[in-house]
């Protein structure tokens, strides 16, 4: 019924978030805020050299939005801040057009039926607009609104 | 379940009065639509969308203007709505009700045109802890301006106020108590009348917030002595965009206008500007005309039904309701007042309520998830949002029945 949404592998995140903590060598942070739901969201980034080398999250949110920071951050890790941005970009895609799946997504495909429930859009990118928050380093809480 | 059935079928006739709503006729996700939803929006009955169309087919003209029959035609639909109102309010006067678009804009003209002309440094302006932010921030906007403070009526946890802690916030400094009928978050049915009585002691007025009790309750403005009431078409099965004040004579004599244009004035030159009379000083502007047709016919509807009878049935459905609800495992009720209406605001441990929105929208059933447009009430109560069922007359046992299996159904998915 709702399995084209709820895929197994984001109910499995959302009730077992990974890399949900805070990150006490983290040098990027940023904070998230969906106004539309109250979830809030924090993200700690240790970056060395230009490439993400651990991620983690702590917030409370949804199954969709607390699964999509989960993903997120284990997608991140290893990657370059371009390539991390470059991922967004795909990501987005992949909730809001028709485009075809790629295959540099990986596990995030699981996303792919949130773009039949427009009203949840914003609980997936949560994450992400935090994450391009804290790689440009904004001070301010960015919101989906 | 039985007993419920059995006063339905003895009192009120539900499944005809479903035969007058032709959007609740439909399958949403091949499931039948359950819309448990009214507290955001009614749904409208045949004779409200006919006396729109009508309107528009037969009678389409402006108001107050022209001399031929069609401009006729349309002024006195739309003054007999009016009327309708009056009589539907118990007003004085029918001169004491205002067109507007809605609750919001009839709180904001009394903020904006009583309030700048009464409020002054030091003042203050009593709302309460359960508020809609329609009800808050145009209190908020003029105490910031005028330098007045703002005080919050709080509540117990079963979501009543607590009349003592008003008592103590009343003093003579006191311009404005403004508080919801009944809460649109939490149900809860407030004892307006005796807030009222309380605020006039200390030489304050009274403005209600009437959105959710005016489809659900019978309403006196003469009787609770309210200043100032405002309520909201889209709530009481009329259209979007129109709505009410009602504000007493004496008051609305006294307030300058809220905005300037066409149809308040009386006469206009370069150098001055004679306002019209009430209720028009407070109406500039072509009116949502179609919208305050449709209303008279929403009127007529719920008046030939009997708001006893609604509100008898409604409150039948609620303690169904609440029951059936009570039985999901892990539920917690948010707004256990004493004296409700069937609004059900509840959280499930564990999962969020856009999780449990969107299981539900699949199952067909509409309820509204988030802040409510209250948000102070989700902080009082330490949750960043809710799922909510809001009934009308038209939703039956069979459905709170769907609602109850539905949440199953998400524990299921979830947990």
């Amino acid at each position: 019924m709702v399995h084209d949404l709820y895929q197994e592998t984001i109910l499995d995140h959302s009730k077992h978030p990974r890399n949900c903590h805070e990150l006490a060598e983290a040098n990027r942070k940023a904070e998230g805020y969906n106004p539309l739901c109250g979830d809030k969201l924090k993200l700690y980034l240790k970056v060395n050299g230009g490439v993400v080398e651990d991620a983690s999250f702590v917030g409370s949110g949804c199954a969709i939005s607390t699964a999509s920071a989960s993903l997120m951050t284990e997608s991140l890790k290893g990657l370059k801040q371009e390539e991390a941005l470059k991922l967004l970009d795909r990501f987005h895609d992949l909730l809001t057009t028709d485009s075809p799946v790629t295959q540099e997504l990986g596990k995030l495909v699981v996303f792919c039926g949130v773009r039949d429930y427009p009203a949840r859009v914003k609980c997936a990118t949560l994450a992400w607009h935090t994450l391009k928050s804290a790689l440009e380093n904004q001070q301010e809480p960015v919101t989906t609104e | 379940m039985s007993a419920l059935t059995a006063d339905i079928a003895a009192g009120f006739d539900v499944d005809r009065i479903r035969e007058d709503f032709p959007v609740l006729k439909q399958t949403i996700h091949g499931k039948p639509l359950v819309y448990l939803d009214s507290a955001a929006t009614a749904q409208k009955p045949f004779a409200v969308i006919e006396a729109i169309r009508k309107f528009h087919e037969v009678d389409c003209a402006n108001i107050h203007r022209g001399v031929h029959e069609l401009s006729q035609r349309s002024t006195a639909a739309y003054e007999e709505t009016r009327a309708k109102m009056k009589r539907f309010l118990n007003a004085r006067s029918k001169t004491e009700l205002i067109f507007v678009r809605g609750t919001t804009e009839a709180i904001n003209l009394v903020a904006s045109s009583w309030g700048r002309r009464n409020v002054r440094e030091g003042d203050e302006i009593v709302i309460s802890a359960m508020e809609h932010h329609s009800n808050i921030v145009p209190w908020q906007l003029l105490c910031e301006s005028a330098g007045a403070k703002l005080r919050v009526i709080p509540m117990n946890d079963r979501g009543e106020l607590i009349l003592e802690e008003y008592a103590r916030m009343l003093n003579p400094r006191t311009r404005m108590v403004a508080v919801a009928h009944v809460s649109n978050s939490l149900g809860t049915i407030n004892p307006v009348k005796e807030i009222i009585a309380m605020a006039h002691r200390v030489g304050a007025l009274a403005l209600v917030d009437g959105a959710q009790a005016a489809p659900h309750l019978r309403v006196d403005v003469q009787a609770l002595d309210a200043d100032f009431y405002a309520l909201s078409g889209h709530k009481m099965v009329g259209p979007t965009g129109i709505g009410i004040l009602y504000g007493k004579s004496k008051l609305l004599n006294a307030m300058p206008p809220y905005q300037g244009g066409g149809d308040m004035i009386k006469s206009v030159t370069f150098e001055k500007t004679t306002y019209n009379d009430l209720p028009y000083k407070f109406e500039a502007g072509t009116p949502n005309i179609a919208g305050g047709i449709g209303l008279g016919a929403a009127v007529d509807y719920i008046t030939h039904i009997g708001l006893d009878r609604i509100a008898a049935y409604e409150h039948e459905l609620l303690v169904y309701a609440t029951g059936a609800l009570g039985q999901v495992p892990g539920l917690r009720m948010i707004g256990t007042a004493r004296e409700k209406a069937a609004v059900l605001s509840f959280v499930i441990e564990g999962i969020h309520p856009h999780d449990i929105g969107t299981v539900l929208d699949r199952l067909g059933i509409a309820v509204r998830t988030g802040h409510h447009c209250a948000q102070p009430v989700m902080d009082r109560f330490g949750v960043p949002a809710t799922t909510r069922a809001s009934l009308a007359f038209y939703n039956t046992a069979r459905e709170i029945d769907a609602l109850a299996a539905g949440l199953r159904k998400v524990k299921e998915i979830f947990s």
